[in-house]
């Protein structure tokens, strides 16, 4: 507490040492972006592979290798870090709270994750390769039949869930009790809550994922046989465990970006965002239903007709709280003043990529149909308008609208508007038509494929390409506004935002809130 | 339902349906296909009816959902003037788009029961066949109740050449196999699927069958059409460095073509059984052995035995080396490398064959012969 009115250390040693939530959060979203170019990275080499029919640059064996890579890194590197670097930054300045609540952990939480993903980087590097069993890693291909670096995948695995088991605890306990007086959990923004909930979900579900982890490793190294038939063990056990953190895992990724565009879309319509209670009662009807639909993912595996039927009318019940939120942000816009500025660009994009992800969900839903798509390129499809467009268009969107508040500079908003639309069209190029591919029958994970399925592959590399440049236009901005965007010293950068983070000055000082805002009790939430 | 499907896209106009009424035209394997196609099966045709109607649903709401936006977009905009409006909730909307969409979802949800309990109805099939996912092809075995049982493994057929672009793709590459999967039309047949190793998946498009196979376990899967033709497919879950070369391959054939193909099949069956217990003499063996090797050896060993994925055969120390060991080879394969154990995919004959071929081609010449019964011996322990 000493130290409490000085500004950073100089020199690596902040960094190293920081217990500061605006520099740890900063730590994780370079992180997350270092990470998000890397997997970016490894999907080029998947589409280039994939350009035309015929194996030209690639083997089969380092292709799985890529796809594996390219999952986890996107999953565990780039999306849940760059989310708990938002929270970091946002949710202690969005509750008046002048730090985290456990600040020491919080370095710690960060700090174990790179070292993590160099390990699992060097996987590449070692004999037999890398896991090439697929982000879903299904026993026993990911056991008995695996490459000896899967010890070390299931090392890595481990630290990722104890760093994100440290982050959710330290939000939690951050959201419970450091909220300025007056800041009830009903005023809270949409962010925190969302937050709340997910890391919730963090901590109930991690767990069972370091369980299926260490089951793999009991079958691999002790001879037991959890996952294989011949001693006794079922491999189809690893897939409910494994969905069992996985289903809740998609709506972990995708919860915080509610929260994102539920601050941005009212911010530019000029108008507080529509039906709030509902918005909370709907992400906790999401975070419930997602512990008991994880055998959607497992409709062709052979279940009992009685829990196929379940698990189909739960995952249909999904899409009504998911609906309910879509309908509530263009009940926001509705009879705003709206403007259009990149973070608005980029919420919309959310909204209309990710409702149409909705809607293939709901098609994915029904079991009958899912026999026909499950394991194809519909699938793929699917997942990537909810995760790119969703989770990583709002984390964009995030990025670009706080900025000006973390740096005191704005954004060239020409080469932001610029940067929407080049990723806009080469999303939609890369993967609208991995659905028409998918529903003729194209199977997932194959690095090469029959001939009727040239064209549109060849059109998902362009606009794969054309989307992974568009983010160095995106890396040059961000950098270019640190270094020399225009400098802005008012509090509220954008004239239709609300929260007290815009209530503090710009650039935001090294520390916020040392003593609580005073929280007008009629003004309802931001 | 299937009409339903009909009367629904009917009703709808616009581009999107142009599109893809074309398309549902279309048989598989269509070049530029860009809809699911309703196969050769009454449940693929009600997969599809439930597929088509979920997607017309999901378009009206869209064009409503999306038009109210760009509406809002366009007309809403502070550079048009608008002004602010302030209201921020409204239980009656928000009570009213829970439940719509609630009961839409039941109205959904009773057809797709109806083709799901159908699709679990693996009773009173009038024939079994046993489907196995092997790295990386698959294995068929026609359980017979009178007669020889009839079993073969079904290999990609796509040589090398296509795949590394030396050689121009024929027109089903990386969708043919050396030995289809040959089925009696108007039957209904059920497939009792399960695994030699890691996960596979059995997926036909056309006959909508996707059933996951599992080591340890057999999963039932049926399927009856009265459509002749051939059906192509792939596995679909992640098995290993190969899973996107294991095609299946499907032929619809007439009862009658079937019952002489399953005679022929059987004699087949009935002279290995025969052949098992004789002596060859050396030119059998090498003549057999040649067309094996050429099968099942070539893509890896090469023409000339010169090598290639796999070692080099001639001159190799193994194959002019001592017998038991060139034979341990070929039966139990080299754990850990391509070189697969072949003693479960080889009869007895073929593999007592394919080693004395290996001896004695590609100057080899080491003069000595293996017979079937040396491999059941040497299988025996
Ligand atoms: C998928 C590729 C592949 C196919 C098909 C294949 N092999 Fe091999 N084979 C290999 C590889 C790789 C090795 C080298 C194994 C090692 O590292 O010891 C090998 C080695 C061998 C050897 C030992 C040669 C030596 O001197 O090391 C024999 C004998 C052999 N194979 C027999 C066969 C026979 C018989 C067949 C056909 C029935 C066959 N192989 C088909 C890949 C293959
Ligand atoms: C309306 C809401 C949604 C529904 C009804 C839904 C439904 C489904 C279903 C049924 C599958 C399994 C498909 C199959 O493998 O056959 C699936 C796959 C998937 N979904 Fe969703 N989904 C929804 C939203 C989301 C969201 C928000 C995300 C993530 C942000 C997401 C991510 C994924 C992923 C990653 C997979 C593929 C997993 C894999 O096999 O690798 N989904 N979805
Ligand atoms: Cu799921
Ligand atoms: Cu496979």
């Amino acid at each position: 507490m000493g130290d409490h009115h000085h500004g950073p250390a100089k020199g690596i040693s902040r960094w190293l040492f920081t217990t500061n939530h605006k520099d740890i959060g900063t730590m994780y979203l370079w992180f997350s972006f270092a990470m998000f170019i890397l997997g970016g990275f490894f999907a080029m080499v998947i589409r280039a592979e994939l350009f035309q029919p015929g194996m030209q640059l690639v083997e089969p064996a380092f292709f799985n290798q890529m796809t594996t890579l390219h999952g986890l890194v996107m999953v565990f590197g780039a999306i849940m870090p760059s989310f708990v670097g938002l929270a970091n930054w946002m949710i202690p300045m969005m509750i008046g709270a002048p730090d985290m609540a456990l600040p020491r952990m919080n370095n710690w939480s960060f700090w174990i994750l790179p070292p993590t993903f160099l390990l699992l980087a060097s996987t590449l590097f070692m004999e037999g390769g890398a896991p090439a069993f697929g982000w879903t890693f299904y026993a026993p291909l990911s056991t008995t039949y695996a490459p000896p670096s899967v010890t070390f995948f299931i090392f890595s695995v481990h630290v990722l869930g104890l760093s994100s088991i440290m982050g959710s605890i330290n939000i939690i306990a951050t959201v419970m009790n450091m909220r300025a007086p007056g800041m009830t959990y009903m005023k809270m923004p949409l962010f925190v809550w969302t937050w709340l909930i997910t890391a919730f979900l963090l901590v109930a579900v991690m767990p069972v994922l370091a369980g299926a982890v260490t089951m793999m490793l009991m079958d691999i190294h002790f001879g037991t046989s959890f996952f294989s038939a011949a001693g006794g063990g079922d491999p189809v056990l690893f897939q409910h465990v494994f969905w069992f953190f996985g289903h809740p895992e998609v709506y972990i990724i995708i919860l915080p970006a509610f929260g994102v565009v539920s601050q941005i879309i009212p911010a530019f319509s000029r108008k507080p965002l529509f039906g709030y209670d509902s918005m909370v009662y709907a992400t906790a009807s999401i975070a419930f239903l997602s512990f008991i639909v994880w055998a959607h993912h497992m409709y062709t595996v052979g279940m009992p007709v009685a829990g196929e039927l379940f698990f189909m009318y739960a995952t249909m019940l999904i899409a009504v709280p998911t609906g309910v939120k879509v309908f509530n942000w263009i009940s926001t816009m509705w009879r705003g003043a709206m403007t259009f500025e990149t973070p608005m660009l980029f919420s919309l994009g959310f909204l209309v990529l990710f409702t149409i992800g909705g809607f293939t969900g709901l098609m994915l839903s029904i079991a009958p149909s899912d026999f026909q798509y499950h394991d194809s390129y519909f699938v793929v499809a699917h997942f990537h308008y909810v995760m790119v467009a969703g989770a990583v268009f709002s984390m964009t969107a995030a990025v670009y609208y706080w900025l000006p508040k973390w740096c005191g500079r704005m954004y060239n908003e020409t080469m932001g508007k610029t940067h929407f639309w080049i990723s806009f069209v080469g999303f939609n190029l890369t993967f609208f038509p991995q659905h028409f591919v998918g529903l003729a029958g194209m199977p997932r994970r194959i690095p090469d494929y029959a001939l009727q399925f040239a064209d549109f592959n060849m059109m998902s590399s362009i606009g794969a390409f054309i989307y992974g440049a568009s983010q160095i236009l995106f890396l040059y901005n961000v950098i270019a506004t640190i270094v020399a965007g225009k400098p802005t010293s008012e509090e509220k950068v954008w004239d239709g935002a609300e929260g007290l983070e815009w209530t503090v000055p710009t650039p935001a000082p090294y520390h916020t809130f040392e003593t609580p805002p005073k929280i007008d009790p009629a003004h309802a939430h931001s | 339902m299937f009409s339903e499907a009909k009367r629904l896209s009917k009703l709808a106009l616009g581009p999107v349906l142009m599109l893809l009424s074309a398309a549902a035209l279309a048989a598989g394997g269509e070049v530029n296909q860009v809809n699911m196609s309703p196969g050769v099966t009454e449940v693929g045709r009600q997969i599809y009816s439930l597929h088509m109607i979920i997607f017309w649903i999901c378009t009206v709401i869209g064009i409503g959902v999306f038009g109210v936006m760009f509406y809002s977009i366009y007309a809403h905009r502070k550079s048009r003037g608008h002004e602010p409006a302030t209201f921020h909730e409204s239980t009656k909307v928000e009570i009213a788009w829970t439940v719509v969409p609630f009961f839409i979802l039941i109205a959904m949800a009773v057809p797709a029961t109806s083709t799901l309990l159908e699709i679990y109805d693996n009773d009173d099939a009038d024939m079994d066949i046993v489907v196995t996912g092997y790295q990386w092809k698959w294995k068929y075995e026609y359980l017979n109740e009178d007669g020889e049982n009839v079993s073969f493994f079904s290999n990609l057929r796509t040589p090398q050449s296509e795949i590394y672009n030396s050689e121009n793709k024929g027109e089903h590459y990386l969708l043919e196999v050396d030995e289809p999967l040959v089925l009696p039309a108007d039957t209904k047949v059920r497939f009792l699927v399960t695994a030699n190793d890691v996960i596979h998946s059995w997926w036909v498009p056309q006959l909508a069958v996707k059933k996951d196979a599992i080591p340890g376990f057999i999963n039932e899967a049926w399927t009856r059409t009265d459509v002749e033709g051939v059906y192509r497919g792939q596995c679909a879950e992640l098995c290993g460095k190969d899973h996107g070369f294991m095609p299946i391959v499907v032929n619809v054939v007439s009862q009658d073509e079937y019952q002489q193909w399953l005679g022929e099949k059987q004699a087949e069956a009935a002279q290995i059984k025969q052949l098992m217990a004789q002596t060859f003499t050396m030119d059998e063996l090498m003549e057999r052995g040649k067309a094996v090797y050429e099968r099942n050896c070539l893509a890896c060993h090469g023409g000339a035995g010169e090598g290639g994925v796999g070692t080099a055969i001639a001159g190799s120390a193994i194959a002019t080396g001592e017998l038991s060991g060139h034979l341990n080879i070929g039966i139990n394969g080299v754990p850990g490398t391509a070189m697969q154990a072949f003693g479960g995919q080889l009869n007895d004959v073929d593999m007592a064959a394919v080693i004395t071929y290996q001896r004695n081609a590609f100057g080899n010449n080491m003069g000595d012969m293996v017979q079937p019964i040396d491999v059941f011996n040497h299988k025996k322990g």
